[in-house]
Order: C-alpha cells, then sequence, then structure tokens
C-alpha cells in the first residue's frame, strides 16, 4: 500500500499532465490547470523549509562553536535583519530610498558581484597551469578557445578588420560558435530530451519506482 | 577560398616557428622555468588590465553582431500601445553583464511607446527590475505605473510559473510586488495570458530562464521571444536561434556593448569592453605560455 498509493497517484497525474499538453477540453485541461497551481504552492513551501534548514543547520553549529561558527553567525544574523527590515518596510521596502533597497545594494549587490568577479582571476591562473594540449583533440579545443576569445571582443574586431572577408576574426568565431559549437550543443540537448522523456514515462508507467521506495533518502 | 587558405598557411608558419625556437637551449630553459611562476603575478595581470582600460578607455570599436541586430529589429517592429512581458530573471552576480541589457532593453521599448509588464523567476531580481523601471521608464519616459507598465515581481515555480502565466497571468500573480491586487491596474485588464502578449523580452542568468521560456511557451503559447544572457549560456541557445524559436540574442557583455551602440547609448556594457578586451588577449597568453612552458621542460626532461 505505502508503495502502490505514491505508484498510483504519480501515474495519474503525469498522464493528466502529458494529455493537458495536447487535448484542449475542460475535462483534462481543468485538472491540468490546477496541478499546475499546486505545483506552485507545493514549491513556495521548498523557501520556508531552506531557510527552517538554514537555522537549523547553522545554529547547531553556532550553539557547539562548531567550525567556523562566527561566520555563521553572520549569515544568521544577515538573515534575519534582511527579513525583519523588510517586514518593518512593509509594501514599500523595494522603493529606492528604503533601507532594504540600501542594504541590498550595499551588501547583497555588492558581494554577489565580488564573488562573480573574482572567476577572471581564477579562468586567467587556470588558464596558464591546467590547460594543457596533450593531444589532437586538445589542440583543436585550444585553438576553437583562442579564436572564439578573440572574435568575441572588439580588439579581434579591431585587429582584423583590413583582413580579407570570410577570415576576419569575429566571423571565424562566428562560424565556430554556429557550426561546429552548435552541432555539439544539439546533439546533447536532444540526448537529454530523449532521456528526460524516457524517465518521464517510466515513472509514469510504475517501471521506476524508486521514490515510492523511499530508496534516494 | 584563397584567403582561407592563406589563413591557414600562416598558422602553421606560426608553429613552425614557435616549434624551432624550442630547439634553441636558452629559450627553452628560460620557457620551462615559467612553469613555477607564481599565481599571483597573474592575479596582479589581471587586476591592471582591468583597471587601467577603465581608468583610460581604448575606445575600441563595437561592431554588432547579425543576433544582436535581429534583437534590435523584433523589438523596432512593435507599435505604439502593444504590451510587452520583460522578464529579468537574473540576480546582482550577473549585473555588470545583465544590467545594461535590461537598462537598454527598456529605453528601446520605451521609446517604442510600448507598454512592458515585468515579472522575475529569480528571487533577487524583483529590486534590479525595479530599479531599471524607476530610472528608464519612469524618470526618462515618465510612464506611468500601473497604466504603462507593472512590476509584478517573483512568483517560486520555475517552470510551473511560466505555464500558470499560459493559462491566466493576473491568475498567477494575483498582486503585484508591492501586494496590490492586479485587478486594481488598468494595465492588467488588458493583459489576460502569454498569448496576449506582443514580445518576450527575457534578460536570463541561467535556470530558470530563457531555455525555460523557450521550451515551455514558445510554441505552445505562439510567444515571440527574444534573450539577452550571460556569455557562458548564451552557446546553448543558439540552436533555439536557428530554430526560429528566439529571434534574437545578445550574449554577455559584448552582446550588451553591440545593443548600446544600437541604441545610441555609451553605457557600462560599452566602458567594460575594453577591459574585457584586454583580459581576453591575457587568458589566450596564459594559454600558449602555460604550453610553452609545459613542452620547453618535457623537451629537457627527453634529453
Amino acid at each position: 500500500m505505502q508503495r502502490q498509493v505514491p505508484l498510483l497517484l504519480t501515474a495519474g497525474i503525469g498522464l493528466v499532465m502529458l494529455l493537458y499538453f495536447f487535448i484542449p477540453h475542460p475535462l483534462i485541461s481543468e485538472p491540468g490547470h490546477f496541478f499546475e497551481d499546486a505545483v506552485i504552492v507545493v514549491v513556495a513551501f521548498a523557501i520556508v523549509l531552506g531557510a527552517a534548514n538554514l537555522l537549523q543547520f547553522n545554529g547547531d553549529i553556532i550553539m557547539r562553536r562548531g567550525k567556523d561558527w562566527p561566520y555563521k553567525l553572520v549569515l544568521l544574523l544577515s538573515m534575519f535583519a534582511m527579513i525583519g527590515i523588510g517586514l518593518v518596510e512593509g509594501e514599500h521596502y523595494l522603493d529606492p530610498e528604503t533601507k532594504f533597497s540600501w542594504m541590498y545594494n550595499t551588501f547583497y549587490a555588492s558581494m554577489q558581484a565580488t564573488m562573480f568577479a573574482l572567476l577572471a582571476f581564477y579562468i586567467a591562473s587556470a588558464a596558464f597551469r591546467a590547460f594543457r594540449i596533450r593531444n589532437l583533440e586538445a589542440a583543436l579545443l585550444a585553438v576553437a578557445a583562442l579564436f572564439v576569445m578573440i572574435g568575441r571582443v572588439p580588439i579581434g574586431n579591431a585587429i582584423s578588420q583590413h583582413w580579407p572577408d570570410g577570415v576576419r576574426l569575429p566571423q571565424i568565431s562566428d562560424w565556430i560558435m554556429e557550426n561546429p559549437q552548435n552541432s555539439a550543443k544539439r546533439a546533447i540537448l536532444m540526448g537529454a530530451a530523449l532521456g528526460v522523456m524516457s524517465t518521464g514515462l517510466r515513472i509514469i508507467m510504475g517501471i521506476e519506482g524508486s521514490f515510492a521506495r523511499g530508496e534516494n533518502r | 577560398m584563397g584567403a582561407l587558405i592563406g589563413f591557414l598557411v600562416g598558422l602553421v608558419v606560426v608553429a613552425a616557428i614557435i616549434a624551432g625556437l624550442l630547439r634553441v637551449p636558452q629559450v627553452a630553459t628560460g620557457l620551462a622555468r615559467l612553469r613555477g611562476l607564481d599565481r599571483r603575478w597573474i592575479f596582479i595581470a589581471v587586476w591592471l588590465l582591468v583597471m587601467l582600460p577603465l581608468l583610460f578607455p581604448l575606445k575600441l570599436p563595437v561592431a554588432p553582431t547579425s543576433r544582436a541586430i535581429q534583437y534590435y529589429d523584433e523589438i523596432e517592429k512593435l507599435k505604439p500601445g502593444d504590451i510587452v512581458l520583460l522578464s529579468a530573471d537574473y540576480d546582482p552576480a550577473s549585473g555588470p553583464e545583465l544590467g545594461p541589457m535590461l537598462r537598454s532593453s527598456l529605453l528601446q521599448l520605451c521609446r517604442k511607446k510600448v507598454r512592458i509588464v515585468g515579472d522575475c523567476l529569480w528571487p533577487g531580481g524583483p529590486p534590479l527590475l525595479e530599479q531599471g523601471f524607476t530610472q528608464v521608464a519612469r524618470d526618462q519616459f515618465h510612464y506611468k505605473y500601473g497604466e504603462d507598465y507593472v512590476n509584478l515581481g517573483f512568483k517560486e515555480g520555475r517552470e510551473a510559473v511560466i505555464l500558470a502565466m499560459g493559462n491566466s497571468i493576473p491568475g498567477t500573480f494575483a498582486s503585484d510586488f508591492r501586494g496590490t491586487p492586479v485587478s486594481q491596474l488598468p494595465l492588467m485588464n488588458k493583459v489576460t495570458n502569454l498569448s496576449s502578449v506582443k514580445l518576450l523580452v527575457n534578460i536570463s542568468a541561467g535556470y530558470p530562464g530563457t531555455k525555460e521560456w523557450v521550451q515551455q511557451a514558445s510554441r505552445r503559447f505562439n510567444l515571440k521571444i527574444v534573450s539577452g544572457c550571460t556569455a557562458v549560456s548564451a552557446p546553448e541557445y543558439y540552436a533555439y536561434l536557428q530554430s526560429n524559436q528566439l529571434l534574437g540574442l545578445l550574449g554577455g557583455m559584448a552582446g550588451a556593448a553591440e545593443y548600446e551602440k544600437m541604441t545610441g547609448v555609451t553605457g557600462s556594457a560599452t566602458k567594460g569592453m575594453d577591459a574585457q578586451s584586454s583580459v581576453h588577449l591575457l587568458v589566450m597568453l596564459c594559454i600558449l605560455l602555460g604550453n610553452l612552458a609545459h613542452w620547453a621542460a618535457r623537451r629537457q626532461g627527453e634529453r
């Protein structure tokens, strides 16, 4: 029973959603709309669950004075500060002059941009230390990477603007992106789509029942 | 064809010169020593090559690609009063790349006098969208909130939100980002579902974003889509561009700079292109030098 009921529910809902895509009749589309709305509600609970999990996990480490506990304290204080100020400022919390907006722009936006910007330093370092051309495939990858990198920025255009038409660096970069790159990417997309379809069918037909047995726990 | 052959011959000549240089013992020893280079030197070089072009711009010419021109043209086709959905699916981490696209898109949309409904599938997005609306639509073009533009804010649910919007946008977003019921906003009385908007302008940093909009809404709800996305996700969308599921694409800061040029703005993306050009050159140099050092050390080891 513990296994059959979840499998039956999954098969039923999966079938309705599949038919909903092709059949616009109210008999199918109304349950389809209901399940769509239900997904939004269920996923919204994940935010509450995530916050609770964050509090429980980090709170425990802070109480035990575990590894890096001061950072975890800052994390929780920041979370409560943002939530608290947002609640106090009410519906206008996103207006430009609010404290919430100031904190968002001054702390949140700056720190996220900083973390992302660090990538530039590590990419340059990794390019020097790790990008080794050991065989023909790696050599082709390196040559393609060099052309795309130089062809996608204005300096590539400036260098090759007097070169013959067809072999200017931006044109070579575009050709690489639109032909070999796109072919490979499309093949990956198609493979992934077939995988998703087969997994979906296996779940609807009850062949893939590991989630009902709790094997993923 | 002749040009291509000449170009390939040139590449072979350069490779032959490098191979010849590696046979000179002094050159090989010098290059092999580079393997021990402290990576902090590379970090300093990156910092300098970002800072200097920002302080002393090189003003390298930006040439729009066909993808950016398509993006611009698709918005130009809109008529005054048309309703456009602007989905800002990103957060501040991608702000330097995508912020200029959002501002330039708003600028062109407002010039065309179209009405804009904004939403976000990323929780960190609503303030960025609101800043764009305030700076461009409200302050520059005197757009009125509720009549000319609406910010619906963020809704969790990813693909499910897209599907639900295909059925009913007011049903999915019962209130705007400030909590005002959408029934009190005159613009929202003219919007029913995704089929009722003329175009989706999607500014996307990843999942959920352009790929999900194309997969869930493009054909199903007959939705025209143009996308501005991060450079790292752009290659994935070329397939959708070729199949006309995407009608225009801006890839990364380079795409944003091309679009700024077409809209006649010298924004942060255009200013950032000099720095990006310099750092791209440095990364290329790092790849070449790293491999030359590796080959030189291997050659010395063989001896």
